[in-house]
């Protein structure tokens, strides 16, 4: 007898049925909104929720210009259907469902305001049909319309139960949409959504998706990418409890059964002979440090040039005074707390299959699966479930096209979840780099000449970040120099500007002090011609209180980036134990430019959230690979920040815009190498230049 | 083995090898996927619930250990979200992605059970457990206190 008290679970999904889509019924007033004879407005968002936030977002976006009432939108996910659903791509080209770069609310802004007006007026030229009156003597209040010269009132749910789809709705000109002054959502506090069914564990991710008849699965993976099982003791493997059904991959094992806890008891039994020869082989994260430092050295490599301004060479020749420093950082892991996991339920034929996952690019993901069974996307149906964090990771469709490979071959529902080890090591990681900065200063102080050469693996993760148009320096050198040695990288939360912005600002603030000049007024110098930077870096300064003596033992350091278009700056306060090498963050004080902020809290927690996840990469988090293997394998040698490592005060200053928005879920995290950096520098006179700064880095450098 | 034991306040009684994780029995067998797989080896807190009363690592803790005693999960915390902590939860806007937060709520919830007053620094050596990836620490803690304030005042 099973009695679960009571509980209802409603996690379980049937391959036929969509769990979470029809359950409204009502007038469809356009592609994106319904609305039922009660007044509830269902409103559809197509990102992916991975805690950003931004499934609130957009659906403020239509709120607002439909003029809805916010207390009856309902929020359901989109069809993936990029056509319609998608926002337009990088430089206008194409639509695109992939939720990354801090893209979303800045490529739906327009879109999603032009299709809540829409859904407005097709409210209105309903009403004025049933009213037999001019749509131009209409007017809407949140959830009416009114008929101004009669004072007539009939609710959007009234209308809904006779709506008639209105065919080519006109565009609304944009100068007939809300100004910033009209909002009443767009830049006001509204509650997240997705909040409450986070605080009793009804949220759904794809982890707690049960399809009937499936069959878990898990797949023991190369532990150098690259190589291949050759042998492994199969027999006994398929003679242990629960197992049933093993699948060699082209890159792993994959185990079978009904029971996960039985896989995990049949993995760690699995033997598996491996071919050999993957160049990543011989990947050895300090000999292959040393080896990009040699690149650097020998210029024989020609870069690829990111930027170029002047004659940095022979500015450089020319300076008053020179500077030269290396800056290193090693691999990042995402360590997203949800392990990588899909169902995937191939159909008898092998032509079609549904998805189950929580994916930053459900597109992606279809269009490989229907590669791997050589149909149509048009047959692989997805039904995108809640991330339980992203961070670039689940941009990657690996993971479900593993567990489309399992289910291909047992023509069964199939859900794959990796073990925190295998998330780890099978991990696609922030390349490890050496970038080499070299500036050239006159006689008056003034920065004339400016060199960055980046050497790593990774091509283009690793040139995000390098440029720095709001530095007014007159020769300019910029470039990568990209090799590659056959080890996983991915994007990760920001990208490169994690390690560029890092080496950069460290490297601003070594030259401001020793020219002797104070490293907030040497900023101010650089930047002086960019009065959009200049207003972000002085509001950080000015919200820390910038020029007064911090308390005995600590000491400030600042920091300026930009990313996806957003502008932010921080002041970090740092002490040391110098005993230990441990650093302190006790608070940080930073400022966001991000034009207009659709959802200000919600802003404020993302900057709150890159900046810990920017000081937990800068502090403590390092994967190293020896003869091409990870080192690492759960959060006991993979240290990710804690509470008690957290900073005791964290303020955000969101600076008044008018302006478009721009991107914000990762502009945080830049900003907090280099302030940490530099804080350490003010109060230690040790210049940091290995990211991590853990404590047995800093105590040698306090001990040399 | 036959276990018996408590579940949010019902009798349970299922068949299952000892060595069983609960975590895998409350989300594989009784299809109570509140408490949530991150890490495998008690190091993240996801999986969290209370055996009779005490936090507890699910994910380490086997079957035969909770034989006789009383389980309450996320989903046993309350019917309605009308926990002190849930509705401190929603004020203060902590969930991101939200995979953590079951584990951080009972985590909390057991917190609150022994020390109806926490200092910072209490609360921060009782939570350090519990890693939240998306950062929501600063937002625990202010919800933890607005949590303690009611359930002192009420």
């Amino acid at each position: 007898m099973i009695s679960i008290g009571g509980f209802l679970s409603d996690n379980r999904a049937s391959a036929t049925e969509t769990p979470a889509s029809n359950k409204s019924r009502g007038a469809n007033i356009t592609v994106w909104v319904k609305i039922n004879s009660e007044g509830m407005i269902t409103i559809l968002n197509p990102s992916a929720e991975m805690g950003q936030g931004s499934m609130t977002a957009l659906a403020v976006l239509i709120a607002e210009e439909m003029d809805a009432d916010w207390s009856k939108v309902r929020v359901e996910q989109s069809p993936i259907d990029p056509k319609i659903y998608g926002r337009p791509g990088w430089g206008g080209r194409g639509y695109h469902m992939i939720t990354v770069g801090s893209m979303t609310v800045r490529g739906y802004f327009m879109p999603l305001r032009q299709a809540g007006a829409k859904a407005r007026y097709v409210l209105l030229k309903n009403a004025a049909m049933n009213w037999k009156v001019p749509l131009t003597e209409l007017k809407t209040e949140p959830g009416m319309v009114i008929h101004r010269p009669t004072n007539r009132r009939m609710s959007y749910g009234e209308i809904a139960s006779f709506a008639k789809t209105v065919k080519d709705i006109p565009e609304i000109p944009e100068m007939s949409l809300k100004r910033p002054g009209e909002f009443r959502l767009i830049g006001k506090f509204v509650p997240r959504i997705d909040i409450p069914e986070k605080v009793d564990g009804s949220a759904l991710y794809s982890m707690d998706v049960i399809v009937p008849n499936m069959l878990y699965a898990t797949i023991l993976r190369t532990p150098v990418n690259g190589n291949r099982p050759m042998s492994f003791n199969e027999k006994e493997i398929r003679s242990m409890s629960g197992i049933q059904k093993i699948v060699p991959l082209e890159h792993g094992v994959g185990i079978l059964g009904k029971r996960y806890e039985d896989l995990l008891l049949a993995k760690r039994s699995l033997k598996v002979n491996w071919s050999q020869g993957a160049s990543a082989e011989i990947f050895d994260s300090e000999k292959i440090l040393e080896g990009y430092a040699k690149v650097a050295s020998s210029r024989k490599k020609r870069g690829h040039v990111l930027a170029q301004k002047g004659d940095a060479d022979s500015a450089l020749q020319k300076a008053h005074r020179t500077y030269s420093a290396d800056y290193l950082s090693d691999h990042v892991y995402h360590a997203q707390m949800e392990p990588l996991n899909a169902i995937v339920a191939v159909n008898p034929a092998g032509d079609g299959a549904e998805i189950w996952a929580g994916t930053q690019s459900p597109t992606g993901a279809i269009k490989e699966v229907a590669q791997l069974l050589g149909t149509s996307p048009r047959k692989i149906k997805l039904h995108p479930c809640f991330l339980g964090g992203g961070f670039g990771r689940r941009s990657m469709s690996d993971y479900i096209v593993e567990a489309a490979e399992l289910s291909k071959a047992v023509r069964k529902p199939v859900k794959l979840i990796w073990s925190r080890e295998d998330d780890l090591q099978y991990g696609a990681f922030r390349p490890m780099c050496l970038q080499r900065l070299d500036a050239g200063v006159d006689a008056d102080g003034n920065l004339i000449a400016w060199k960055h050469s980046i050497i790593g693996d990774g091509r283009r993760l690793l040139s995000s970040g390098a440029k720095t148009p709001y530095y007014d320096i007159p020769n300019q050198h910029i470039e990568i120099i990209g090799l590659n040695h056959g080890v996983r990288l991915k994007h990760w939360r920001a990208v490169g500007h994690g390690f560029t912005k890092f080496a950069i600002e460290s490297f601003i603030d070594e030259i401001a002090v020793s020219e002797g000049v104070d490293p907030y007024q040497f900023h101010r110098q650089v930047m002086r011609n960019s009065p959009r930077a200049l207003k972000v870096l002085e509001t950080a300064a000015d919200l820390a209180g910038w020029g007064r003596t911090p308390s005995d033992g600590h000491a400030f350091g600042i920091s300026f980036a930009e990313r996806s278009g957003s502008m932010a700056a921080c002041v970090a306060e740092v002490s040391l134990e110098k005993s230990s090498g441990k650093i302190r963050v006790h608070r940080i004080w930073s400022s966001l430019d991000a034009g207009i902020v659709v959802q200000p809290d919600n802003a404020v927690a993302q900057m709150e959230s890159a900046i810990i996840y920017g000081l937990s990469s800068v502090l403590s988090e390092r994967v190293t690979f020896k003869d091409g293997k990870v080192q690492q394998s759960n959060f006991h040698n993979y240290r990710v920040m804690r509470m008690a490592d957290a900073p005791e005060e964290i303020h955000v200053k969101i600076i008044d815009s008018n302006e478009s928005p721009t991107g914000i879920g990762e502009t945080g995290l830049p900003i907090t190498g280099g302030a940490v950096a530099n804080a350490v520098a003010a109060l230690s006179g040790i210049r940091l230049r290995h990211l991590p700064f853990t404590p047995e880095r800093v105590k040698k450098a306090l001990e040399s | 083995m036959s276990i018996e034991f408590k579940l949010n306040g019902s009798r349970t009684e299922l068949e299952q090898p000892p060595q069983t994780a609960l975590l895998w029995v409350l989300r594989g067998h009784l299809e109570l996927t509140g408490t949530k797989f991150g890490c495998g080896s008690g190091l993240c807190g996801a999986c969290t619930v209370h055996l009779d009363g005490q936090p507890m690592r699910a994910c380490i803790t086997p079957i035969s250990a909770v034989a006789g005693k009383s389980v309450t999960t996320i989903e046993g915390l309350s019917k309605d979200q009308s926990h002190p902590l849930q509705k401190a939860w929603i004020e203060t806007q902590v969930p991101q992605c939200g995979y953590c937060q079951s584990g951080q709520i009972m985590q909390a919830a057991a917190l609150l059970e022994s020390n109806k007053n926490p200092s910072r620094e209490e609360i921060v050596a009782y939570m350090n457990g519990n890693i939240c990836r998306c950062g929501t620490y600063l937002r625990i803690i202010r919800a933890i206190k607005i949590a303690a304030t009611e359930l002192n005042e009420g």
